[in-house]
């Protein structure tokens, strides 16, 4: 980083002299006394060699250039004079300065500023961990509010004849959380497929059971991965976006014009987002979990030498069509915590744009570790029920 | 300061600029003077270019052609070096502020004292104070983040930034625009005020005719994609009808007569 005084040319530096007269001290300062000497002159000023004269003079008429921050040194200098009990005979500075002078006498009154708002400590540590802990607890509420009131619109919206489903809305939603998601969810299913079946075959190997690999595979892509990995993705990429444009929405006031419109902001903004997620994630699922067994296809036939119909039979013994649904059910749930998150932090947004960043990142947290919370969950209910 | 310079240093002279947004020509061969220690102000209807013009001059926009100098520096092809040089010797207040949202109104005005200076903290925090304090903002206004402040406080906020560094020359885009009727007009002597004590030039975008009455020694007009320049007196006179309908309009007539 470059300094003030590079670029800056000082034609006259400031010059600081003291001179002792008995019972008299003088300050006299001449050259120019601005913001790029401030610094130098600041340290002198502070080590200055007073005598115990009690009275001061401060004699400025030699200063070339004068801006704020010399104006204020000077100030400050005779303020601390006066303050330690001493008399000022005398503070001259040239007229046409006078103005400047007046101006900061006149208007700063008052200490220095203290810039930060808190200082780290013990006590602070404690009270942010009790607030932070009241503030979470208070969201998980108002989530709990939301999820409800979310259920019961949609419930109205499917069964109520007179009121419509935003049908465009809502094939707009499968578009763009759908179909706009084909190319990444196939392209990370197919390396994962491949991954998977690569690091099977080389543990199996040891056995000589590597024909093992495409059960591994199967078992292992359709109940958990192909969903997990498809959900992660789609968190990043649709749960991320709900929470910007509805909080940018925020921002601009959207929403507020929606409300005093008479607008309904669960039924116009919140359902087909998650309607629209809780049919296109399962869809995408379903791709990625033929494309991630296409992926372990490809990587068996290389290099394990499997030919394409001993795979199909292998995989046909090892998986049943219960072992696809088991993966497919936990989608539209999945679905729903992601779109249900993200337009709840979209709605969050305070009205500026630091908040919007903020919670786009904590939607996207919140909504992976729900997945992946809720996987867990499911684990556990189908080991107990033996599916 | 300004007080050693000529009266008549031209400190802006822009010659020949053309801008371009979108294709659409914006100003077309437009030549501006602003004098040393005058206040400028600039006015015209809406999308004929104003911000565009201040952009430009504080090199924030690439004109399509034409020179601008700003201290005799031209800022389009000045070099990093030079431009920084300028930007010492410059302060601008945006619209709304523009402060940095995540740091407090102190730290803020500390922002150019801590890029460019060799400043202890101590230091830094009296000049701070004394800055804020000439805006005209209270003290407990330092530790606030600008979320919690008013338009009018942002503002003045966002002056005491740009004048950390005692700059000369002050570029201000709508300083009063959003601002009710009264700090509207306290803004406006406030910048006056400044102005004097510190010798400042100002070049002003503004739609306020009131502010133009309060502030301004000049007024360029912003029509046809060229600039007039004049005092209210003599554009009053003015046959353009976009000028004088400006001038002479209800509000315009109301304000001049005031």
């Amino acid at each position: 980083m470059r300094n003030i005084e590079a670029n800056v040319h000082v034609e006259h530096p400031a010059v600081l002299r003291t001179e002792d007269k008995g019972r008299l001290f003088r300050l006299i300062a001449t050259g120019d006394w601005v913001i790029s000497e401030s610094p130098r002159l600041d340290k002198e000023l502070a080590h200055l060699h007073m005598t115990d004269a009690r009275d001061v003079e401060i004699d400025g008429s030699g200063i070339g250039l004068l801006d704020s921050a010399g104006a204020w040194l000077l100030l400050r200098t005779r303020r601390i004079f006066e303050e330690s009990g001493r008399t000022v005979k005398g503070f001259s500075i040239p007229p046409h300065y006078q103005p400047l002078l007046d101006m900061i006498e006149r208007d700063h009154t008052g200490g220095p500023v203290d810039p930060h708002r808190h200082h780290p400590s013990l006590v602070r540590l404690l009270e942010r961990m009790g607030r932070e802990t009241v503030v979470i607890g208070r969201q998980a509420y108002e989530f709990l509010g939301f999820l409800g009131r979310v259920t019961i619109e949609a419930f109205e919206a499917i069964t109520s004849p007179r009121r419509e489903l935003p049908f465009p809305a809502l094939i707009h939603q499968i578009e763009e959380t759908g179909v706009t998601a084909l190319p990444i969810v196939g392209l990370l299913a197919f390396l994962l497929g491949i991954v998977l079946a690569y690091q099977g075959a080389d543990q199996l190997k040891r056995f000589g059971a590597q024909i093992y690999t495409i059960d591994f595979l199967g078992v292992g892509f359709l109940r958990e991965l192909g969903g997990l990995i498809t959900a992660i993705i789609v968190a990043g990429r649709s749960g991320s976006a709900f929470t910007a444009q509805i909080g940018t929405m925020r921002v601009n006031e959207e929403i507020d014009a929606m409300q005093t419109l008479g607008l309904n902001v669960a039924e116009v903004l919140v359902l087909p987002r998650v309607l629209g997620l809780v049919i296109a994630l399962p869809l995408l699922t379903f791709f990625a979990d033929v494309v991630g067994i296409i992926g372990g296809l490809v990587m068996c036939y290389f290099d394990l030498g499997v030919t394409i119909p001993a795979f199909m039979r292998e995989l046909q013994g090892a998986i049943t069509v219960n072992t696809l649904l088991v993966g497919l059910i936990k989608a539209p749930v999945y679905a729903f915590l992601i779109a249900l998150v993200g337009c709840f932090e979209g709605l969050r947004v305070e009205r500026n744009a630091d908040s919007v960043g903020k919670l786009t990142t904590r939607s996207v947290v919140e909504s992976i570790f729900l997945v992946i919370a809720v996987d867990a969950g499911f684990s556990i209910l189908f080991s107990v029920l033996g599916i | 300061m300004s007080e050693a310079g000529n009266k008549d240093d031209v400190v802006i002279r822009i010659r020949g600029l053309v801008n371009e947004l979108g294709g659409n020509l914006i100003h077309d061969h437009l030549d501006l003077d602003v004098k040393r220690g005058e206040v400028m102000g600039v006015v015209g209807g809406s999308g004929t270019g104003k911000s565009v013009l201040l952009r430009s001059i504080v090199g924030l926009n690439h004109p399509k052609s034409g020179s601008i100098k700003v201290f005799g520096e031209e800022v389009g092809h000045s070099d990093a070096e030079e431009i920084r040089g300028l930007q010492l010797r410059w302060g601008v207040l945006f619209q709304e502020g523009a402060l940095f949202s995540s740091q407090t109104v102190a730290q803020n005005v500390q922002v150019p004292l801590r890029r460019w200076t060799h400043m202890s903290q101590s230091l830094m925090n009296e000049v701070a104070a004394m800055k804020l304090a000439i805006v005209g903002l209270p003290e407990d206004a330092a530790k606030k983040f600008p979320s919690e402040l008013s338009g009018g406080m942002r503002k003045r906020a966002g002056l005491a930034r740009a004048l950390a560094l005692d700059p000369e020359l002050l570029f201000l885009d709508e300083p009063t625009a959003g601002l009710d009727p009264i700090s509207a007009a306290r803004f406006d002597e406030l910048v006056k005020d400044l102005q004097q004590s510190l010798g400042l030039t100002v070049f002003m975008v503004t739609h306020d005719i009131d502010t133009l009455r309060a502030t301004t020694d000049r007024i360029a007009v912003l029509v046809d994609k060229k600039i007039k320049v004049g005092t209210i007196k003599t554009l009053i006179h003015d046959p353009h009808p976009w000028i004088q309908e400006y001038f002479s309009g209800v509000r315009g007539r109301a304000a001049l007569e005031a």
